[in-house]
């Protein structure tokens, strides 16, 4: 089971950042070469992340590699694109993905380097980042607009002013956050939310993870790696809920070996669904553990 | 890949270094300084003067304050300063692994 519930955001242009952060463990780490990084220093983080790719740690580790960068319509994107897929990136995240046809655009330039540079066609995937209204209306084409895509995430900060609002209780991203959810999983991808910015709010923090657990999402984006470890417990299973779905899976066995087609589990009804939500929580305590 | 004009790229902070090129009429100039430089003086100079010549760089000055950087940020400092200073910029990336 991929697991993909942490996906840390890391300056481009941070030579120690860069060097270091696989110590933390996130599901995936994303080398940001926009928001973050200066317009003088863009030249330098690409050459940075391009050989940060390529560090054994990094390639060895089994940990994803994400790229963010800088969108094709800049002086830098198509720069960018052609470091990190040469580089051998796992993910490319395109910023500000407004319609379908962005994708599209990525989709054939991405294809066109990995003809150039004997990469396999196919190989890198991508993400969409959508980061306002356009991108929120059209987040079913987006989320359908590529067999690379491997999710889309919301991005808050441009959404918001987009909007005309600002980040509050969380009440200004509801909208966005059903729609980026429900095109992902119409399109059998992942869907990621957006950071939570104040790091020091360990309470907000996990209030909001909650949420974005309920409602569905698979993970989050992350500016601190102190939130990492909140996070991934939060997404564990309890031990109760791994106790109870080995019983029901277990049940289910039974009734399916004795050729039962209603399965009860102390007096309660068992149906398809249940059982399948049962597996999907022993797979996720197979591979994350279960919460401390 | 001739240097033209003076440039500068990388930070002071821990894991990274400074990287100051000039023009020079032949031949390469390294400086370097380094809290590190009895351990890995010759393996950071090594580095340098082999990303250089990839570049084929063979005229410049090129001082290094190395504050522990690994190779590969080495690399990609000195590419960038390489970048920055010279006459036209033609290396391409598989140049750069």
């Amino acid at each position: 089971m991929k697991l993909r519930r942490s996906m840390l955001f890391l300056p481009g242009a941070n030579a120690a950042m860069l060097s270091t952060a696989f110590v933390f463990k996130p599901d995936s780490i994303m080398f940001d070469l926009e928001d973050a990084v200066s317009l003088r220093e863009k030249d330098a983080a690409r050459i940075l992340v391009f050989h940060a790719l390529q560090m054994p740690i990094y390639r060895e580790s089994g940990m994803e590699t994400v790229v963010r960068i800088n969108p094709l319509s800049s002086p830098f994107g198509m720069e960018d694109l052609e470091a990190v897929v040469r580089a051998g990136v796992d993910v490319v995240r395109l910023p500000k993905t407004d319609t379908p046809e962005d994708v599209h655009q990525l989709e054939a330039e991405v294809e066109r380097i990995e003809r150039a540079c004997g990469r396999e066609v196919g190989s890198t995937k991508l993400m969409a980042a959508i980061e306002s209204a356009s991108g929120v209306i059209n987040a079913v084409p987006i989320a359908m607009a590529s067999k690379r895509l491997i999710g889309i995430a919301l991005a808050a900060f441009d959404y918001v002013m987009d909007m005309q609002t600002q980040r509050g209780d969380g009440s200004e991203l509801y909208y966005a956050r059903c729609a980026v959810l429900h095109a992902a999983r119409f399109a059998k991808i992942d869907a990621f939310d957006a950071v939570f910015s104040d790091v020091n709010d360990d309470e907000g923090f996990l209030k909001e993870v909650d949420l974005i657990k309920r409602l569905g999402f698979n993970g989050k984006s992350l500016i601190n790696p102190r939130q990492i470890e909140l996070l991934h417990n939060a997404y564990a299973p309890t031990d109760e809920e791994v106790d109870y779905s080995r019983r029901v899976v277990a049940a289910a066995e039974d009734g399916e070996k004795q050729g039962l087609g209603v399965i009860s589990l102390n007096g309660k009804m068992i149906d398809a669904p249940i059982i399948e939500h049962a597996r999907m929580v022993l797979r996720r305590a197979a591979a994350s553990g279960t919460r401390k | 890949m001739k240097i033209v004009r003076e440039a500068l790229a990388g930070t002071l902070e821990s894991s990274d270094l400074m990287v100051r090129i000039a023009p020079r009429a032949a031949g390469l100039e390294i400086v370097l300084q380094s809290e590190v430089i009895h351990q890995f003086g010759a393996q950071i100079e090594a580095v340098a003067r082999e990303t250089l010549e990839k570049l084929g760089v063979d005229a410049a000055q090129v001082i290094i304050e190395d504050k522990g950087a690994l190779d590969c940020v080495i690399r990609a400092r000195i590419q960038t300063v390489v970048r920055r200073a010279a006459d036209a910029w033609t290396a391409d990336w598989s140049a750069l692994a």
